[in-house]
């Protein structure tokens, strides 16, 4: 297939189409939806509004409630490990605080749980890649705040409430957007290179369904940025973290307490148990389950081990039905679909338009509505551009950015999403690129209140692995917030609940207790979960693969 | 890999190698140009230049003679950000290595983020923070820099600490974010989000539709 900068024929011709309609774009205003147009688009095209995607659990303490199939799948699933196969009795590491997750949420818990007064060699960090691994590194757009004159935390919970279709847990909102500015100049304090004006000024944009320019950046690699200094800050601290060590299962102890978790070290596939008198849960989310079979944005570790293990101690799980797809995923080259394009694209100007050049919805609306018009324009009203693959997306006219914002911008500003089409031959100043939605994030999760204690003594949680917060859909640049805040809070309260709390003997019955239930309800024995790390290899080879040694 | 594969043409280094059978456990984490996990050296057939890339954002070659490198081992300093003196140059306090840099600029030729690494070094030893912040920035920490450089530095490290004394000192402080936080203690935000929580649905869908956008 011969390409012309990075495109072929076919695709150049509806580009010369978006060049043409340009000039008279710049000029014109587009309106957002009404609710009730909101609404219309969400039920016949968002494929969560799909009924036959999802269905009810049929164990545990969420018994009843609406999850994806893919969820349900590694829920009703039997544990890796057994009783008779693990001795609790020889403990590897005994420690006041052990934190599963080393990204965003877990390290600040890490970090509050020091300032707390723990001792760092009392607490332990353990985690399935590296530290940092994480979808925390791979946030690009930005974190909100509300921390400009004309804005208030008030303000801001509305935009959460409206934004999670008025479903979310108004204490946690309440938490999230209090926080939000200490968050900020602590960031700040700690030496993030926020973007600025030269006389120190935030330099702030709107995210989706925004009502404030509130989302605060460090060019397209804010997630990077924000990781990079507190994990620096954490190893400063002296705290312990074992990588390539994935819980496997939480411990129990007599008194019904979670007291720490079995890890597995992934390459030497040796077992350690880990007692522990507070527990934090900062495993990320479940992009790497390909609900519905949609590629994702998410780090190859975000199988959402996490809630199987927490569902099996008893936590509940909340808004679990609702599914976020990010609009902008690449559509082409083949080689990067689904990855992220981020919002900040069109916060910064580029309009999404059908293949005729012509925009067909605002380019600001929150994230599912925004999906949603997506995929009406390709698989409603022909209005998709096709892909060599045969793949359908729209496009986001990126030129459009230096035009508005002045010459360089993009390249200033977006330079890990000019830098990734860079490798592809595209230069996304000169031409427009094409976008589809893919899977991004998970809105629910593990219940917990406003100091991230879940239900379960012993067991906190922050960040994605939780529900509440965000209800039924998350605005962009909440969820940097969200690691942040609850991160903190899960750590303080751990940290807290540590200093008086005493472990009794420990045990995994309840894992057996819950597989019971499973075989109860005919769930089949074959499932296991956690899943750890999703297959990808190829079906030729694992149709050879034999397990000798 | 010391086999010779067949891989449909377009894969990512990294979609090949498992395309090919192998599975993960190191040397992947993002899977999207973020995190640094996946560094590889390759070769070309008949061409003795050494290459380097991230393997999740490089299409395959043929006769492309490849090895990923486990993150290469390097020493973080330990310090205490409060504590640090950027009058008299904390980061060749911290990294006094730097000054052995003989500008091979190996560093540079190495980068897959094509960084000028060597000139962040560069800048660093002379105490331009700001500089060394800044031409370090995108930096994925993939650690091929330090893997490639005679003077045993460990430039990602260095670049690192810089941009942390750049956004703690060298850079402004936001006032308007000291502002808010002195506000906030005020109380008066927690007082309108009580009335904001009791509402009924109907009544926050009204407030929420009648918002103004600014
Ligand atoms: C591409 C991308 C872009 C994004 N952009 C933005 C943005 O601009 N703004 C915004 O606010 N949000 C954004 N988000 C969302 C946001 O980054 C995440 O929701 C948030 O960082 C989640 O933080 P976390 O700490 O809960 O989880 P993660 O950062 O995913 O960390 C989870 C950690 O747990 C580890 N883990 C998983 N299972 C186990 C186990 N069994 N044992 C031990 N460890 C385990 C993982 O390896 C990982 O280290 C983006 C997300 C993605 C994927
Ligand atoms: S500067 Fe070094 S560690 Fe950073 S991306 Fe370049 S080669 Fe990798
Ligand atoms: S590789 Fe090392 S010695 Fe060579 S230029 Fe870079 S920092 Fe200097
Ligand atoms: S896997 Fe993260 S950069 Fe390649």
């Amino acid at each position: 297939m011969k390409l012309i900068k990075g495109y072929p024929e076919s695709m150049r011709e509806s580009i010369e189409k978006v060049e043409k309609t340009r000039e008279k774009r710049l000029k014109e205003k587009y309106n957002q939806m009404s609710l009730e147009e909101r609404d219309d688009v969400l039920n016949k095209f968002h494929p969560d509004y799909k009924p036959e995607v999802k269905r009810t659990l049929s164990a545990g303490p969420s018994k009843g409630e609406i999850v994806p199939s893919e969820v349900a799948d590694l829920i009703e699933s039997y544990p890796l490990i057994s009783e008779k196969d693990i001795d609790i009795s020889n403990i590897d590491y005994d420690v006041d605080l052990l934190i599963i997750g080393g990204g965003g949420a877990g390290t600040m818990a890490g970090i509050w749980a020091a300032y707390e007064g723990i001792d760092p060699d009392d607490i332990l960090m353990t985690t399935k890649l590296r530290h940092g691994d994480s979808n925390s590194i791979m946030a690009q757009g930005g974190i909100q705040a509300a921390d400009k004159a004309n804005d208030a935390p008030e303000i801001h919970y509305l935009d959460v409430i409206g934004g999670g279709h008025f479903a979310n847990d108004p204490e946690l909102v309440e938490a999230l957007v209090s926080d939000g500015p200490a968050i900020i100049k602590w960031f700040e304090g700690k030496g993030v290179m926020f973007d600025k004006q030269k006389d120190g000024t935030m330099i702030t944009i709107h995210g989706g369904g925004t009502s404030r320019k509130r989302m605060h950046s460090a060019k397209d690699y804010t997630g990077m940025e924000l990781l990079r200094v507190i994990r620096d800050e954490f190893i400063n601290l002296s705290i312990p973290a074992v990588e390539f060590s994935p819980a496997i299962e939480l411990l129990m102890d007599d008194k019904g307490q979670v007291a720490g978790a079995v890890l597995f070290n992934i390459e030497t596939h040796q077992y350690y148990v880990v007692r522990a008198k507070a527990t934090v849960m900062a495993t990320g989310g479940f992009g790497r389950l390909h609900i519905q079979g949609f590629p994702t944005t998410n780090h190859y570790g975000a199988t959402a081990d996490g809630l199987a293990m927490a569902y099996r101690c008893g936590a509940r799980l909340r808004d679990m039905d609702s599914v976020q797809y990010h609009p902008t995923g690449a559509a082409f080259p083949e080689q990067i679909v689904g990855l992220l394009i981020t919002e900040k694209v069109r916060g910064l100007g580029a309009q999404p338009l059908d293949k005729n050049g012509e925009m067909f919805v605002h380019p600001l609306e929150p994230r599912d509505v925004e999906s949603a018009a997506f995929i009406k324009e390709c698989y409603g009203t022909g209005g998709g551009v096709e892909t060599p693959t045969g793949m359908q997306g729209v496009w986001l006219d990126s030129p459009m950015i230096d035009m508005i914002k002045g010459e360089g911008v993009t390249e200033r500003e977006l330079s890990a999403m000019y830098r990734m089409f860079k490798r592809f031959d595209i230069n996304m100043v000169e031409d427009p690129i094409l976008v589809f939605p893919t899977l991004h994030y998970q809105n629910g999760g593990v219940v917990i209140d406003a100091n991230g204690a879940t239900e379960i003594k012993g067991l906190f949680a922050g960040g994605e692995v939780t529900g509440g917060v965000h209800g039924k859909n998350r605005l962009m640049g909440n969820s940097l917030l969200d690691y942040s805040v609850f991160g903190k809070r899960a750590g303080i309260s751990a940290a807290r609940y540590a200093k008086k709390a005493s472990i009794g003997k420990l045990t995994l019955s309840h894992v057996t207790k819950y597989s019971e239930q499973l075989r109860k309800a005919g769930a089949p024995e074959s499932r296991k979960s956690p899943m750890i790390l999703p297959e990808y290899r190829g079906k030729n080879v694992l149709s050879r693969a034999i397990d000798i040694f | 890999m010391g086999k010779e594969y067949r891989i449909p043409s377009g894969l990512t280094l990294m979609k090949a190698m498992e395309y090919a059978g192998y599975r993960y456990t190191r040397g992947a984490g993002c899977r999207a140009g973020f995190c640094g996990a996946c560094a590889t050296i390759y070769r070309l057939k008949d061409d003795y230049k050494l290459k380097s890339a991230l393997a999740c954002q490089t299409t395959v070659d043929d006769g492309m003679y490849l090895v990923q490198l486990p993150f290469t081992p390097a020493n973080k300093k330990k310090y205490d950000m409060e504590n640090l003196n950027i009058a008299h140059n904390a980061l060749l306090k911290e990294y006094p290595e730097i000054a052995r840099c003989i500008s091979c600029n190996s560093c540079t030729k190495v980068c897959p983020q094509e960084l000028k690494v060597m000139d962040y070094v560069q800048a660093s030893l002379r105490g331009d923070i700001e500089k060394a912040a800044d031409l370090s920035f995108d930096c994925v920490q993939c650690g091929l820099c330090a893997f490639r450089c005679p003077a045993e530095i460990t430039q990602y490290h260095v670049g690192q600490l810089a941009r942390r004394l750049n956004g703690k000192f060298v850079t402004p402080k936001a006032l308007h974010t000291e502002e808010a936080v002195v506000k906030l203690n005020s109380g008066v935000s927690k007082q309108e989000i009580s009335k904001l929580k009791v509402l009924k649905l109907d009544e926050i869908k009204e407030l929420y539709k009648k918002r103004s956008i600014e």
